[in-house]
């Protein structure tokens, strides 16, 4: 990839548009992951780094690699802000993604909260993701509220099912001038691709590694599969003929002037 | 259906007590009403236990065919009627192909995660008359509780082993072991563990409230069993008598503000297919009713307890319990699942592969004796276990061995916010 083609989130600047979660698998693949994925931004859940000695997650994440933080464990906004402020404290530095949930099964975000949490963290200086469900209007008030970019989900997390909210991530891409970065439910480097051909601004996937047969070999598919969705959107996508053919009299050939 | 013989008399028991106990064991009209709550119960407002009940009441499991199970292992989302035909013997033959369907649930959840704990129990004293029970007011042990100095060594033996949660358990007995006493020892072990959970009598809305304040987030209570007729016959006195109460523990742990529950039958005690049933539902109707809740299932089989050795897990084989799980498994796909050290280490380095993600190390059933358990150093000041352990693996031992499984051990995922 051209290393003039930055992803640019809270004004630090990736060459990497892969962003690899680290929750479900072995600490000791977190490395290889790292490096076959070309991941400059890793995930961490604060509460997964809450421990005291045996194998810190900490202690396995490559140097120069930024840290993520989460959120997860919130159910309201009030203790995702607890979560983050602890984060920093733990030397976690000023990214926090905000994940707030109140249902257990589906683990699906919970829009309003996260729009009260990114304002009160952005006000603290931290460079917010909020993890979301892709709707146009909280996508707006998440700008509103300082966000550094928006994470729509792409199906629900750990499904593995891919885009089902395709057009509603595609209305976030094409409404919202910060970097959308599809997150939740890619579970093929193909999806990946096609999230990146859409125009989102970088994609995350962690269950999709961890439950692949080769994890190390899976990261570098992603990071393949990353780079080449974000060539063909920086290429411009072709058209796509309709019905295998395109109609060689023009429509409008009937306007005189 | 097979049966344990649970009664019998221990030596040392006054006159006076063992023709208490015979009348309790013989005369049914001298016991108190089961469904009736105590004055110091407090009854919630809630239709889950009659939701659990009416399908408890109405499962036929020898209903359901191989057709059945079949089309239930294709369905993606695996309902109250699939998880049905997955519990009946029709599904005995297909174990294999629903624990394959499990072990995918579960990585995508859990990822290859593995979760790692130990019990503490602080006291043994009780006040309940359960036949199958080893702490059961007429058994004589060596009975014990444990002064905040005691359990503060205890909590440092275990913290040192590198354990970072703790479950907190005692007998039930509100007047040697109080929720005072039990909310003292939580705030001592949030010092020393990053999670802490509870599995005492329950209690009301208030001492829940009391004890998440003192650092618990998580509570854990077994029904039992779920048939409300045989529970009646098992549990012949005491607080715990009362069957309903004890149903909506969970719910008013949630309603105190706890983050977490676990529940479960006790398979071997009844009809093993309709209590996991049961177990499933109770924790469904929780989780839909308080979405926020963290769910988790316990599998535990009867074991042999201190003066009586013949008391076993019945019908209930290993082959039986593993398809309960993976029926947990795929009805709950996201619940925590977590199997004792009741069970053998080639059961548990199974299960971890297909269906349970918390697993305890180091375990103890009896009073103030970790060190000597866990050092060999001599102590003469001991309370009796509740129950013999099939698992006795340290803490090191598990972690080692959970990573030559190619599981990651995990000792807290957690914080108290």
């Amino acid at each position: 990839m051209e290393n003039n083609d930055k992803l640019v989130i809270g004004g630090r600047e990736f060459n990497s548009r892969f962003i690899l979660g680290s929750g479900k698998y072995s600490l000791s693949l977190i490395k290889a992951a790292v490096e076959n994925a070309g991941a400059e931004l890793i995930t961490l859940a604060v509460r997964r780094a809450n421990t005291k000695e045996h194998e810190n997650i900490l202690d396995h994440i490559p140097e120069g690699v930024t840290l993520l933080p989460n959120t997860s464990g919130a159910r309201n906004a009030e203790e995702a802000v607890r979560i983050a402020r602890l984060a920093r404290e733990l030397g976690c530095g000023d990214f926090v993604k905000i994940e707030i949930m109140r249902d257990t099964k589906y683990l699906l975000p919970d829009n309003a909260e996260t729009i009260k949490a990114t304002e009160i963290l952005a006000n603290e200086g931290f460079i917010v993701m909020p993890y979301m469900y892709p709707d146009l209007n909280t996508a707006r008030d998440l700008v509103n509220a300082g966000a550094a970019s928006v994470m729509p989900l792409a199906s629900p997390i750990g499904s593995n099912k891919g885009l089902a909210t395709r057009d509603f991530i595609q209305i976030l891409i094409d409404e919202i001038d910060l970097p959308i970065i599809v997150d939740a439910g890619i579970g093929r480097p193909s999806q990946a691709c096609e999230a990146m051909e859409m125009g989102a601004a970088a994609v995350m996937s962690n269950t999709a590694l961890a439950t692949a047969g080769d994890l190390p070999m899976m990261a570098d598919a992603f990071r393949k599969a990353v780079e080449a969705g974000r060539q063909a959107y920086l290429s411009g996508l072709g058209r796509v003929l309709v019905r295998g053919a395109s109609p060689s009299d023009t429509l409008t050939g009937f306007i005189r002037d | 259906m097979m049966e344990n013989n649970f009664l019998f008399d221990s030596e040392g028991l006054s006159e006076e007590a063992l023709k208490r106990k015979h009348k309790l064991e013989n005369d049914p009209s001298c016991r108190t009403d089961h469904m009736k709550y105590m004055d110091d119960q407090e009854q919630i407002k809630s239709d889950i236990l009659e939701k659990v009940m009416a399908e408890f009441d109405s499962y036929d499991y020898s209903a359901y065919t191989v057709l059945d199970v079949s089309r239930a292992l294709q369905k993606n989302t695996i309902g109250v009627e699939e998880f049905k035909a997955l519990l009946s013997p029709a599904a005995e033959p297909f174990l294999e192909q629903m624990a394959e369907k499990a072990r995918i649930e579960t990585r995508k959840h859990f990822g290859n995660t593995v979760y790692l704990f130990t019990p503490l129990y602080i006291a043994n004293y009780c006040e309940n008359y359960c036949v199958y029970c080893g702490f059961n007011c007429y058994n004589h042990i060596r009975r014990m509780k444990l002064s905040m100095e005691q359990i503060e060594h205890e909590m440092k033996v275990i913290a040192d082993s590198g354990m970072e949660e703790i479950l907190i358990l005692t007998g039930e007995s509100k007047i040697m072991s109080d929720v005072k006493y039990i909310g003292e020892a939580c705030k001592l072990a949030r010092k020393y563990f990053r999670m802490v959970g509870v599995e005492i009598y329950p209690v009301n809305v208030e001492d829940y409230k009391y004890l998440h304040e003192c650092g618990v987030d998580y509570v854990t209570v077994f029904q039992e069993t779920y048939d409300n007729v045989k529970y009646e016959t098992l549990h012949l006195a005491g607080h715990k008598r009362v069957w309903p109460y004890r149903f909506e523990a969970q719910e008013r742990a949630l309603m105190g503000g706890m983050r977490g529950i676990a529940g479960s039958a006790l398979l071997g005690l009844s009809d093993f297919r309709k209590d996991a049933l049961a177990t499933g539902l109770h924790m469904y109707y929780l989780q839909r009713k308080y979405p926020h809740a963290e769910i988790s299932l316990s599998c535990p089989r009867l074991r042999p307890i201190v003066n009586n050795d013949k008391i076993n897990h019945m019908d209930v084989g290993e082959r039986q319990l593993c398809q309960v799980l993976c029926a947990y498994r795929l009805f709950l796909p996201f619940a925590g699942i977590t199997v004792s050290s009741r069970e053998t280490k080639s059961f548990r380095d199974g299960i971890v592969k297909i269906a349970a993600t918390k697993i305890s190390a180091g375990v103890s059933t009896g009073i103030g004796d970790h060190e000597s358990k866990y050092t060999g150093k001599e102590n003469t000041e001991e309370g009796d276990e509740q129950f013999e352990i099939a698992d006795t693996r340290s803490f090191d031992t598990m972690y080692k061995d959970m990573s030559a499984e190619g599981l990651q051990p995990v000792l807290n995922d957690y914080l108290y916010v």
